[in-house]
């Protein structure tokens, strides 16, 4: 077994060497300007491409036409965003989302909100989870969009997206969804689901970093945006740029591989994830796994390790790749602002670590990483004051902290 | 996040961890920082005459906190307890080549000796 092991899918996926074998021509022989009309170079990587449309497209039950390609979910996020909030300004300018987005939805929002739009954030319950309920009641007669994660990157929690997108085109407005985490992981329909626009980035689903793509329907209702890269009028307009052919070649790939391995893979993570979860419970006292239990993504486990502080903890786990909610391993020492939102409790934020089990974890892994945290966590709370006050049978909520 | 050799080392090895008997006259306890803020730090000294003679800590907190309690506990013992007073916080950083994003848990290090001393004498001062 190499070391270190790999346990933050989340995070990125490495690149499925079937996907890398599809990418590599794309590089020194058909490496063609798929806008170049007028030569062979040109038709085949516009073939590339189109290939990789419909292969993204048939993931997420769309049209290969409503595939507009660009570097990520975070530029295909701006696009929805502000390309709606431009394009519909005279209907309105008020934008609903949720407190526990990801930081690319909740700055362009901050952004959108020095421009003049008006933004709600919804608050999500204790699993992290908006309701469909909360989404109605939230729409007002100016509301242009609803934008709301359909899976989330830190706990897992998956959003009643359907029920979502039903009450939004009942009532007008239009859903956006950042898929980012949910695409190849969980089933995604555009039209059953009722999405209007959806972000999806290729090195999230075991393809290359710096390329994603933005769904954009374009019946009932066409959605039309206000492109935010201008020169030239690719992508319909609505992204220019030459395209990145071997990436988006490889987004394509990766694509099809999810489609075709999609509920196996689902099954097998999440066999692995709750032989991790398991083994954690049975070894330990105090521990709180976040999000929705029942709603979560199959190779996401968020736990909160109680006095037992997330960083200290990373550091005696060397071996095993993860990230932590704890304030003292975030650059700007603000512990999660998922967690935060979701009310755990400022504690349970900073002893919370999320790993993420993925395509190429196997169970001698998952052992071995739930071995070494228990280790660590016992030897953490051996050092803890307030595992020792808990178990001298001290209330810490009671307790009169000299906080500085 | 690199951390230095120091605060790994008093990681995976730290010093006088462990808990001295609060309601003994001769021990002061001094308990700093909050669970909502990521750092509680305990430190206790038992004192003799004027020395402190050993020093136990327990710390909820990150690498650089547990190191930066760690370090305070060996530096505190054998020393009186005006001069354990002087410890400055900077010392610790240098020390430990704390990073400015960790200054913190130095300070917090210093109140905590402070506040077990304070809790020593404020306790001598009861029994009379």
């Amino acid at each position: 077994m190499k070391l270190p092991i790999y346990l933050d899918y989340q995070a990125t996926t490495p690149v499925d060497p079937r996907v890398l074998e599809t990418m590599l021509p794309y590089f020194t022989e058909v490496y063609g300007n798929a806008a170049s009309r007028s030569h062979s170079f040109g038709w085949k990587a516009e073939e590339a491409v189109d290939t990789a449309r419909n292969q993204i497209a048939s993931l997420i039950g769309a049209s290969r036409k409503e595939i507009v390609l660009t570097s990520g979910s975070t530029e295909a996020i701006n696009l929805a965003l502000k390309g709606a909030a431009k394009m519909y300004a005279e209907k309105g300018r008020h934008i609903i989302t949720s407190m526990v987005e990801h930081k690319a939805v909740l700055d362009t929002c901050k952004h959108l909100e020095k421009e003049g739009c008006e933004v709600t954030y919804l608050k999500p319950d204790k699993r992290g989870s908006i309701s469909p309920q909360q989404v109605a009641a939230a729409i007002r007669d100016d509301t242009i969009l609803v934008a709301l994660i359909w899976a989330n990157n830190e706990i897992g929690t998956i959003n009643p997206i359907r029920e979502i997108g039903a009450i939004c085109h009942e009532r007008g407005v239009l859903l956006f969804t950042d898929a980012t985490q949910a695409v190849g992981k969980i089933p995604v329909d555009v039209e059953a689901d009722h999405v209007d626009l959806m972000c999806l980035s290729g090195h999230k689903l075991y393809g290359p970093k710096g390329v994603g793509a933005l769904y954009v329907r374009r019946r009932n209702p066409r959605v039309r945006l206000v492109a935010q890269m201008d020169g030239g009028g690719h992508e319909r307009g609505m992204r220019s740029g030459t395209l990145n052919v071997p990436g988006i070649a490889g987004l394509g790939k990766a694509c099809e591989l999810c489609e075709r391995e999609l509920e196996q893979e689902a099954q097998r993570t999440l066999a692995l994830r709750d032989r991790f979860e398991a083994k954690l419970q049975s070894a330990l006292d105090h521990i709180h796994v976040n999000g929705d239990l029942e709603h979560r993504l199959p190779g996401c486990s968020n736990v909160s390790f109680s006095y037992v502080e997330g960083e200290s903890l990373l550091m005696g786990i060397k071996d095993i790749a993860v990230s932590s909610g704890s304030a003292c391993t975030s650059a700007s020492l603000e512990p999660s602002h998922v967690l935060s939102a979701m009310d755990v409790g400022d504690e349970l934020v900073h002893s919370s670590i999320r790993f993420g089990i993925g395509r190429f974890t196997d169970q001698e892994q998952v052992d071995f990483a739930a071995d070494h945290v228990i280790e660590a966590v016992n030897r953490l709370r051996d050092l803890s004051p307030l595992y020792e006050m808990v178990q001298e049978g001290i209330d810490l909520s009671t307790v009169d902290w000299l906080a500085h | 996040m690199a951390y230095s050799d120091k605060v790994l080392d008093h990681y995976d090895n730290p010093r006088n961890v462990g808990s001295l008997d609060k309601q003994k006259r001769s021990v002061g306890t001094g308990v700093v920082g909050a669970p909502e803020c990521g750092d509680v730090m305990k430190l206790q000294i038992e004192v003799e005459g004027d020395t402190i003679v050993d020093a136990k800590f327990k710390t909820f907190g990150c690498g650089s906190a547990i190191a930066s309690s760690s370090l305070a506990t060996e530096w505190i013992k054998g020393k009186t307890l005006d001069e354990a007073n002087t410890i400055r916080n900077t010392e610790i950083v240098k020390e430990l080549s704390l990073p400015p994003v960790k200054i913190h848990c130095s300070v917090l290090a210093e109140d905590a000796i402070k506040a077990a001393i304070s809790d020593f004498k404020s306790k001598q001062e009861e029994k009379d």
